[in-house]
């Protein structure tokens, strides 16, 4: 029997690194198609929780439900990213010395086996959807080329475009805005408004001004949990908030 | 800018030319040994048949190790044990061939194990008195051991150094194990005094022309088998994992299951790369456990150059035929100049010989990398010396 309608469901969720508790009574939900910022402090736990919803990192309490029926805590990072579990990396992370085409085609839906991987051809509707992946991050002309050889910007759109053509249910977004200019961050808010909806986002981030501009729930973590929930205004009133970001 | 179909063309050309020179070896090579007269200056003298063929040995070893470390940055330092594996394996079968012919007559018991005064075969040794039995424990006595070392080893996320580490305590675990008379594979003197292979004797130049042949057909064989790997979907997720592992994993693939394919399919080249060694050498003991042996088969990779399958096919007939050379004229030296010979190679020239056939920028890169390195150097002594 499914416990929730949630896509992705955490309750009290805890996990410690040589005694200290990196996650602590962590809870959280993410309805289907929602677009949710998180935010907080350096150690607030936010890279930690992303480890865990992923299955790098395996929680020592707390239940953590895809969908309401599959436990996320027994996978592992392959086993999530099949269910439907996208990652983006802060720094951009594509095949170097693979083609800007080939980049797309790993990462394209498809099974991920080992033995009709080492089969598999390139179907014809595999190529339109990687042709159409191209078009839309402006890369048709870069195709034959090194991922090695783009420039950072361009990196960044194909591994955006890398976790659309795995068709994830659930991306996971680290710090986008990192090292953008405003307009490039501005982008990037209006990109993740956009990719949302079709399916759910959680956009983890330092930059208010980017985090306004997503103008979504936000929730805020401090030292594993979750400190305030709910609108930027909201939160950005609530006093133990204040404290955490400006205080003592 | 790589413009990446010119490279693929590049490597379609670069394979037709290597098959293509194998097929002439493996006509030339017999041809100039069995058919020009002895006395001819074109006559091959037949130790250099049986010589060629251990090399071309080598070269299917140094693909194996090639297709794990170029293609998916498994740096084994233990590859030596499934060559050796594969080479006992085929040298168990020649020692029940000699039948009642050894020093002792025993038509049942080799002669090390009359010499242990043992009473009878044992229940290992069953079974190799067939061919097709010996050539398939070839294949799967090193694919097991590669797969239940890769099962541990990759679930684990044993990576890097520390998976190298293990790789040389594998390796020097089976040469402890083997050297012990009582492990019944002959001790320290291993397998040896083969008369013949399918009733062919294995002194005859016939004979060692033969297995020059099927050796070349095996390398070829091996080849075509990687080559076809790396180019199929499959063998870019190799690269990815290479190049980027955790993402690769993000993207939904099982990393550890890739590994485990490679690698016990790479065990299983280097164990018919031993199978072939052992009837063109003649004898096989623990030594080719020997760790030593694992890292050299990692140069020959370095020096051909990484990833690129021809390369180490190159690189282990160069280092073979320098070895051969060397150890006649000046053995002391040998050693010296195989070490020297890795160090350039890495500091000087990271693609290795074919990086520099490439010619863009493989010399000029070397040159600058070299000038770079003795500037550092000169800063540093400077930086002492004040």
């Amino acid at each position: 029997m499914k416990e929730t309608r949630a896509l992705l469901y955490l309750d009290d969720v805890t996990v410690s690194f040589d005694g200290f508790k990196a996650i602590n009574g962590l809870s959280l939900f993410v309805e289907p198609g929602e677009l949710r910022a998180v935010i907080g402090p350096n150690g607030a736990g936010k890279t930690t929780m992303m480890d865990i919803i992923t299955g790098k990192t395996r929680p020592d309490s707390g239940k953590v439900l895809w969908k309401g029926e599959h436990d996320l805590t027994k996978l592992d990072e392959a086993d999530a990213a099949r269910l439907g579990v996208g990652r983006k990396f802060q720094k951009p992370t594509v095949f170097e010395t693979h083609t800007v085409e080939d980049n797309l085609l790993l990462a394209l839906k498809a099974d991920r086996r080992v033995i009709p991987t080492l089969f598999a051809r390139t179907r014809k509707d595999e190529q339109a959807r990687i042709d159409a992946m191209l078009a839309l991050i402006r890369l048709e002309a870069r195709r034959a080329d090194l991922a090695a050889d783009l420039s950072h910007g361009q990196k960044q759109w194909l591994e955006i475009g890398m976790l659309l053509a795995q068709e994830p249910e659930l991306l996971l977004v680290d710090e986008p805005a990192a090292g953008m200019t405003d307009d490039e961050t501005m982008e990037t808010a209006k990109l993740l408004r956009d990719i949302a909806g079709e399916r759910s986002v959680i956009v983890v981030e330092h930059d208010m001004a980017f985090v306004r501009e997503l103008d979504v729930k936000v929730s805020v973590l401090h030292e594993g949990s979750v400190l305030a929930e709910g609108s930027l205004d909201h939160v950005s009133a609530d006093p133990r908030v204040i404290e955490v970001y400006l205080g003592r | 800018m790589a413009d990446t179909s010119l490279i693929r063309r590049a490597v379609t050309a670069r394979s037709q030319l290597f098959l293509i020179l194998l097929v002439l070896a493996a006509i030339l090579v017999p041809v100039l040994n069995l058919a020009v007269p002895a006395g001819s200056f074109f006559h091959l003298p037949s130790y250099a048949v049986s010589l060629f063929g251990k090399y071309l040995c080598y070269a299917l070893l140094a693909l194996s190790v090639d297709l794990i470390w170029g293609y998916c940055g498994i740096l084994s330092l233990g590859h030596g044990a499934f060559f050796a594996l594969g080479g006992y394996a085929m040298g168990m079968h020649l020692m029940r061939e000699i039948g009642s012919r050894g020093v002792y007559g025993d038509p049942l018991l080799p002669d090390f194990m009359v010499f242990l005064n043992w009473q009878e075969l044992p229940w290992f040794w069953h079974g190799f008195g067939s061919f097709p039995f010996a050539v398939l424990m070839a294949l799967l006595v090193p694919g097991v051991l590669a797969f239940i070392f890769g099962w541990f080893a990759f679930r684990s996320r044993v990576t890097g150094v520390y998976l190298s580490i293990i790789t040389q305590a594998m390796t020097y675990a089976l040469m402890l194990a083997f050297f012990r008379n009582e492990m019944g594979f002959g001790g320290n003197n291993g397998l040896t005094d083969f008369k013949d292979v399918l009733g062919f004797n294995l002194q005859s130049d016939a004979t060692r022309a033969g297995l020059f042949v099927v050796t070349a057909a095996a390398l070829a064989g091996g080849y075509l088998l990687c080559r076809w790997v790396v180019g199929s979907k499959a063998g870019k997720v190799l690269v990815a994992v290479r190049d980027a592992e955790s993402r690769t994993r993000f993207l939904g693939y099982k990393v550890e299951h890739y590994k485990l394919f490679v690698f016990t399919l790479s065990a299983m080249l280097a164990g018919i790369a031993g199978a072939l060694y052992t009837p063109q050498v003649g004898i096989i003991n623990p030594s080719e456990f020997s760790p030593a042996n694992s890292i050299e088969i990692v140069v020959w990779v370095a020096v051909g150059g990484r990833g690129t399958l021809v390369g180490a096919v190159i690189g282990a007939l160069i280092v073979n035929g320098a070895k051969t050379l060397f150890t006649g004229w000046f053995p002391e030296i040998w050693l010296f100049a195989l070490g020297a010979l890795f160090v350039v190679v890495t500091l000087f020239m990271p693609q290795g010989v074919l990086g520099l056939a490439r010619g863009q920028g493989g010399l000029a890169e070397g040159a600058k990398r070299a000038l770079a390195f003795l500037e550092q150097a000169g800063i540093k002594r400077k930086g002492t010396g004040s």
